[in-house]
Formats: structure tokens, C-alpha cells, sequence
């Protein structure tokens, strides 16, 4: 099952020809991903890696290929307009990868899919990989920039808003022989499309994932309000982490999302927020595979 | 991105949004020629990013970046007094802020101050604009003690501010007739403002009225969103890097995200969150963090050389830790980075290194093959555990 995405998944990249694009389209290509298209304006007709057809609009790749997911590696400034063309051209999942687009172009690229059935992930995030069953995962679904090889099928869903610290993360459960159902990064920005809540939601509802590691950082309250929901409705065991506690507010840590300002979003909230819902909150990033195994009871 | 406050006048009035009258001097004799165009009574304030000037002092023993005078003469002896001096106030630190301008204006007579705030809300993912009767103090305090006195509209995003909205404000501010109508043309040059020139906060206190009628911006504070700069060269051309760390100036120059701290163990880490949590761990290991760097997901050999010579540009840091997972980074290029700049630097103080990831052998051994002398560490845990072991 998995969320979100699967092996059979067909997805298509809207930036597939620039340097950053290729080089993930291609090592989405190695693990086995059905990359069924690109889409570069002006570029319609030419193929990527020999094998993809790229497209001049998202329409037509969608049209052609009817793929269902459209993974965004388009430069800041043409994000927004990239995310609102293949939410029209119906996609199912939009994967932004892009870092450092203007907040007010994601405030009214969310605003103008208030009514669309398209969900967002992203933007400023590593993407979703639904690790395969093949050897180091081969033959999953892997969108966006993480590496396929640490993964590895299994039970576990993980949530996060930051790529590296994922990676840890996964790369732990791997180690200790615990295999992933489906990883999303939500990303670092503070307008984004999908939240620790919507993913909690799914994860819940997954049969396949048993337990979940969902990992945030300063800013914002959307761990708080994912780890109230929690309480309430998720019947299985959550290990989680925050970072940035000892972040100076008022700055902002790289990524934009990440800044205490006005009191709010403190690593101290956040941690007893997610302890108060019977979360297993590793104390340290070298911890949180560990704390899932506590989690697990 | 900050900018000063006489840039903010020159931007409210770029938008009709109404000012005391009066100029930027860099010198006493323009002060004495901005005083020349005012009234009787000026103020003049030192123009610094940090808030508390009033209550500051100079490192030359003057008292207040902000001053009340009578006349151009006097102006000019202030403007002497402030003129390329350095000011310390709460928010500076020890080390001050060199001024290097002063706002001279009309001291208005105040009949009442607000306060007015336009900011970029993530929970509702709108602009949502903060309007307050207690104005000229600490509004988070007034949020606190007495909520019943602050205003707020969320704007939607497509459609902007409209005006029922401003009448909403105006009404719960107690304002009426006239002096309602010139806040709500104020309103708009703010709001159109922030929509266009891509804030993320545009903070008005006070925002006054006089006894004459009139609806000024007396201070302003402004935030700029910098992943939007790139459309607004004429706001870039607004930032003073003076104003900043220059080990962060430095570290922009290389595409290095790095924030200096008062520690004495240097990070460099590859991502926000990962080096957020390398931070930490710092910290609970029992050691003092000197500062937060992400070198990014796709660092290259030359920006690890650049990274370390910043970190070591720091007389506090006493040792090194580099945590690396390399997801699609290769490890030996991180490695060779840091073979490459350690050559180049003489290094003298403890350095801690954690490789982890995508051709970590490698890594591994291209540092047990160079002379550098490093301590390895295997996990996050153990390589903060040997930092601060190292120095003590």
C-alpha cells in the first residue's frame, strides 16, 4: 500500500533538462522510478536519457504518458507558475522541489488551488520515495532528491520537514533492520502545501505502516497542532524530533521556515506538545531510530 | 532583509503612506541644512537597524541615539555627537553599531499613538494585518495583558484589502470622520506596499495622530522576504551590509547559509535541519555551538575550503566538528574539501569528523591518507561527545 505514491506510480519532471533536474531524473530513472516523462517549454519532442519524452506543457505530458504525479525542479523564479500549471492540467501530486521561492507566490499558488483535488508537497523539500523490494530498494517510487539506496521496504512511514535530517533518520531505521512504507518531506518553507498533520492522517490510515517518525524544527506551530491531532485519533506509536532548540530566535536557520519569532515556535513547545501525546521524542538525532524501537514498545 | 528608517520614509512616501517631514544627514553641515526646511522643534535619531536607540548609549559617553532639539545649530552638534560614533543599546550587543547617518525631523505633536503591522501569517497563509490603540510600546506585551485592544483582519491573498476591512480596523481603533478617511488612504499605500515590494512585515509604532488632524508614520520597521529579492533590485540596493555579522556577509558571498553564536565549537554541516540539530547536540554534549552553517546539499570542494576559512576567522572557536550524510553528496568530495582547505590554513585546533553515507569508504580514506590531523567519529552523538572532550 504505501502513501501517496507506489511502484506503478507514473510521475513526469517539469524542469527535466536543466542540470539539477536531469541529474535527479536520472537517478530516479537507476532506482526503477516510472519516470514517464519531462516537460521544458521549447524543448517538446526532444528525449531525456534516450528513453523519456519531453514535453512542452504539462498537458500534453499528461495527455501522452498519463502520469499522475509532476515532480517540480523549476528555478524560484517560475515555480509558482510551474506548480499551477500541472495542478490544471489535473495532476494528482505536485512535488516541489525548488528552494527559494518568493512566499508570496506560494501564498497565492495555495490560494488559487483552495478547491483543486491536486495535493501539494513541498516546496523546499526532498520529495516522497515508497522504497521498492528490490535490492537497496530498488524499483520503488523515488521523487524528488533523497538517495534510494538507504532505504528499504517495510513498515515504517516518516515525515519531516528538513532532507538531511530524513536521511539520518531512514538511514537509522535501515540499520536497525526497520524498512520504510513511504518517506515524505514536507519542507522548509512556511507557506507549503501539505502538512505533519495531512501526513500523520494517511499514514494512520495506511495498513502497511505500523509505526511513524515524524521530525520537525523551529518555527510555526504545525508540529504542535499534528501532535494534538495525534493524541486524539492516531492509533499507532510516534517516535519524534525537533531541531533547533538552541537556535537564537529571531534568525532565521536556513531554511525559511525555521525562525522563533514572537515567542512562537520554540523547540522547548513543540517537544512538550508531541511528549503530551505520547510521543517518543529522541533527545538527539543520533537517537531516532532507537526512539521508534522504544516507540514500538 | 532590514533596511533603515530613513529608507522606510523614502519608501512610504514612493506609496503615498504620509511621514514627519525630513531628511537623511551624513554629515553635521547637511543636518543643518535639513533642520534649516522644519519647525521649531526637531528630532534626531541615529540610524542603526536595532531597536532601543532612545535608551542607548555611545561608546563616546553620549547619551540617547534618539534626540529632541530647537534649532539647526543644535541639530548639527547632535548630528556631530552621533555622526560615526558607535552606539550600544539592548539589542546590539557590547560591540554597538557604528552610525554612519541621522534621520533629521519635524518632532510632531502627538495627540495619540497606535500601532499598525502588516505581516505574512503562516497559519492562514495570508497577509493578516495587526492594528492596536496602544501604540509607542511592546505589542507582544499588550497581546498578552490586555488581547481586547488588539485588531486583526486576514486579507485574502487574491483578492486584497478591501474596504470593509478598513473600516472594521478604523472602528475598533476609535477612529472617525476625517481622521478615519486619512487612515484608510494610509492603509492602502501600506498594504500596497507590502503586496508589492514582497514583505514579510511592515511594523508601524507608532503610528500617531496630531492634534491638526493629521495620520503619520512616525517609526517603521520593515522585513523583506530575500528569496523575492531577486525581483526587487532597487530594495536590494537598500541592504547595508555594515549592519550585519561580516563573518555572515562573507559567508553569503559563497552561497554558505552560516549565523555567527558566541560558542567555541565551529559546525559545518551539510543542511538547515541536520545543522540545526548538530547545534543541539553541541550543546547537550556540553559544549557552546560558535556558530550554525549549512554548507547546502550539493556543496562543492571549493565552498568546504571557503566554509572552513570562515569558521576559522572566528578568534572564539577553539575546535571543529564537520557532520556530513552524504545523501546523493558524494563523501570523498566533502573529504577532499577538507584535505584541500586544512592545506591551506594551518590548522591548529582540534578537528572532529563524521562521515556518513553515500561513498563514505572513500571519504574515509582520503582523510587517513592526508596528514591532516583529525579525530574520526561514527555517530552524531559520538563526534559532539569527542568535539567537546577535545577542547576541554
Amino acid at each position: 500500500m504505501a502513501i501517496l505514491v507506489d511502484e506503478n506510480t507514473k510521475i513526469l519532471v517539469q524542469g527535466i533538462t536543466g542540470s539539477f533536474g536531469g541529474r535527479h531524473a536520472q537517478l530516479s530513472l537507476d532506482y526503477g522510478t516510472k519516470l514517464v516523462a519531462g516537460v521544458t517549454p521549447g524543448k517538446g519532442g526532444q528525449t531525456f536519457a534516450d528513453t523519456v519524452p519531453i514535453f512542452d506543457t504539462v498537458k500534453d505530458a499528461v495527455g501522452e504518458t498519463s502520469a499522475t504525479v509532476s515532480a517540480i525542479f523549476v528555478p524560484p523564479p517560475f515555480a509558482g507558475d510551474a506548480i499551477l500549471e500541472a495542478v490544471d492540467a489535473g495532476v494528482d501530486l505536485v512535488v516541489a522541489i525548488t528552494e527559494g521561492i518568493p512566499v508570496m507566490d506560494m501564498m497565492k499558488v495555495r490560494a488559487a488551488m483552495k478547491d483543486s483535488d491536486t495535493r501539494l508537497i513541498g516546496p523546499n523539500c526532498p520529495g516522497v520515495v515508497t522504497p521498492g523490494r528490490g535490492e537497496n530498494s530498488q524499483g520503488g517510487c523515488r521523487i524528488g532528491i533523497a538517495p534510494g539506496y538507504i532505504h528499504r521496504r517495510g513498515k515504517v512511514g516518516v515525515v519531516s520537514r528538513s532532507g538531511t535530517l530524513t536521511y539520518e533518520a531512514v538511514y537509522q531505521l535501515t540499520s536497525l533492520g526497520l524498512g520504510q512504507s513511504t518517506c515524505v518531506g514536507i519542507g522548509g518553507d512556511p507557506i507549503n502545501g501539505t502538512s505533519h498533520i495531512d501526513v500523520l492522517k494517511m499514514f494512520n490510515e495506511d495498513p502497511e505502516t505500523e509505526a511513524i517518525i515524524m521530525i520537525g524544527e523551529i518555527g510555526g506551530t504545525a508540529e504542535e497542532e499534528a501532535a494534538v491531532w495525534a493524541k486524539e485519533n492516531c492509533d499507532k506509536p510516534i517516535a519524534g524530533f525537533i531541531a533547533g532548540a538552541t537556535a537564537p530566535p529571531g534568525r532565521r536557520m536556513g531554511h525559511a521556515g525555521a525562525i522563533v519569532s514572537g515567542g512562537k515556535g520554540t523547540a522547548e513547545a513543540k517537544i512538550a506538545a508531541m511528549r503530551d501525546a505520547g510521543i517518543e521524542v529522541a533527545d538527539n538525532p543520533s537517537d531516532m531510530g532507537e526512539a521508534l524501537v522504544r516507540a514500538m514498545g | 532583509m532590514n533596511i533603515h528608517e530613513y529608507q522606510a520614509k523614502e519608501l512610504f512616501e514612493k506609496f503615498g503612506v504620509a511621514t514627519p517631514k525630513g531628511q537623511v544627514a551624513e554629515t553635521p553641515e547637511e543636518a543643518t541644512a535639513a533642520a534649516a526646511d522644519l519647525g521649531s522643534q526637531i528630532v534626531v535619531k541615529a540610524q542603526v537597524h536595532a531597536g532601543g536607540r532612545g535608551k542607548g548609549t555611545f561608546k563616546n559617553g553620549f547619551q540617547g541615539g534618539v534626540h529632541l532639539v530647537n534649532s539647526a545649530d543644535e541639530a548639527a552638534d547632535v548630528a556631530g555627537k552621533m555622526i560615526g560614533e558607535t552606539l550600544v543599546t539592548h539589542q546590539t550587543g557590547e560591540e554597538g553599531k557604528q552610525v554612519n547617518k541621522v534621520m533629521v525631523a519635524d518632532a510632531v505633536d502627538i495627540e495619540k499613538e497606535y500601532y499598525l503591522a502588516i505581516l505574512m501569517d503562516r497559519e492562514s497563509r495570508s497577509p493578516v494585518i495587526v492594528a492596536s490603540t496602544e501604540g509607542g510600546v511592546n505589542i507582544e506585551e499588550v497581546a498578552e495583558q490586555t488581547p481586547e485592544k488588539i485588531f486583526r483582519e486576514v486579507i485574502h491573498p487574491l483578492l486584497g484589502l478591501q474596504p470593509y476591512e478598513i473600516r472594521n480596523l478604523a472602528s475598533g481603533l476609535g477612529l472617525s470622520g476625517d481622521t478615519a478617511k486619512q487612515f484608510g488612504k494610509l492603509l492602502k499605500g501600506v498594504f500596497k506596499l507590502f503586496m508589492s515590494c514582497d514583505c514579510s512585515m511592515v511594523e508601524i509604532n507608532p503610528l500617531v495622530t496630531t492634534p491638526d488632524g493629521q495620520v503619520l508614520a512616525l517609526d517603521a520597521k520593515f522585513d523583506f522576504d530575500d528569496n523575492a529579492l531577486y525581483r526587487h533590485p532597487d530594495i536590494e540596493a537598500l541592504h547595508d551590509p555594515t549592519e550585519e555579522d561580516p563573518r555572515e556577509v562573507e559567508a553569503a558571498k559563497y552561497d554558505l547559509n552560516y549565523i555567527g553564536l558566541d560558542g567555541n565549537i565551529a559546525c559545518l554541516v551539510n543542511g538547515a535541519g541536520l545543522a540545526m540539530a548538530t547545534m543541539d547536540i553541541i550543546k547537550q554534549s556540553g559544549g557552546e555551538p560558535a556558530n550554525f552553517l549549512d554548507v547546502g546539499g550539493g556543496a562543492t570542494q571549493e565552498q568546504v575550503r571557503n566554509a572552513f576559512k570562515i569558521i576559522l576567522g572566528d578568534p572564539n572557536v577553539k575546535g571543529i566538528l564537520v557532520n556530513i550524510f552524504g545523501g546523493i553528496m558524494d563523501c570523498d568530495v566533502i573529504a577532499k574539501g577538507i584535505v584541500a582547505a586544512c592545506g591551506e590554513v594551518d590548522l591548529s585546533i582540534p578537528l572532529v569528523v563524521r562521515l556518513e553515507g553515500n561513498n563514505v569508504e572513500a571519504g574515509k580514506e582520503t582523510l587517513a591518507g592526508s596528514d591532516v590531523d583529525l579525530i574520526a567519529a561514527d555517530t552524531l552523538a559520538d563526534a559532539a561527545q569527542k568535539a567537546v572532550a577535545a577542547i576541554s
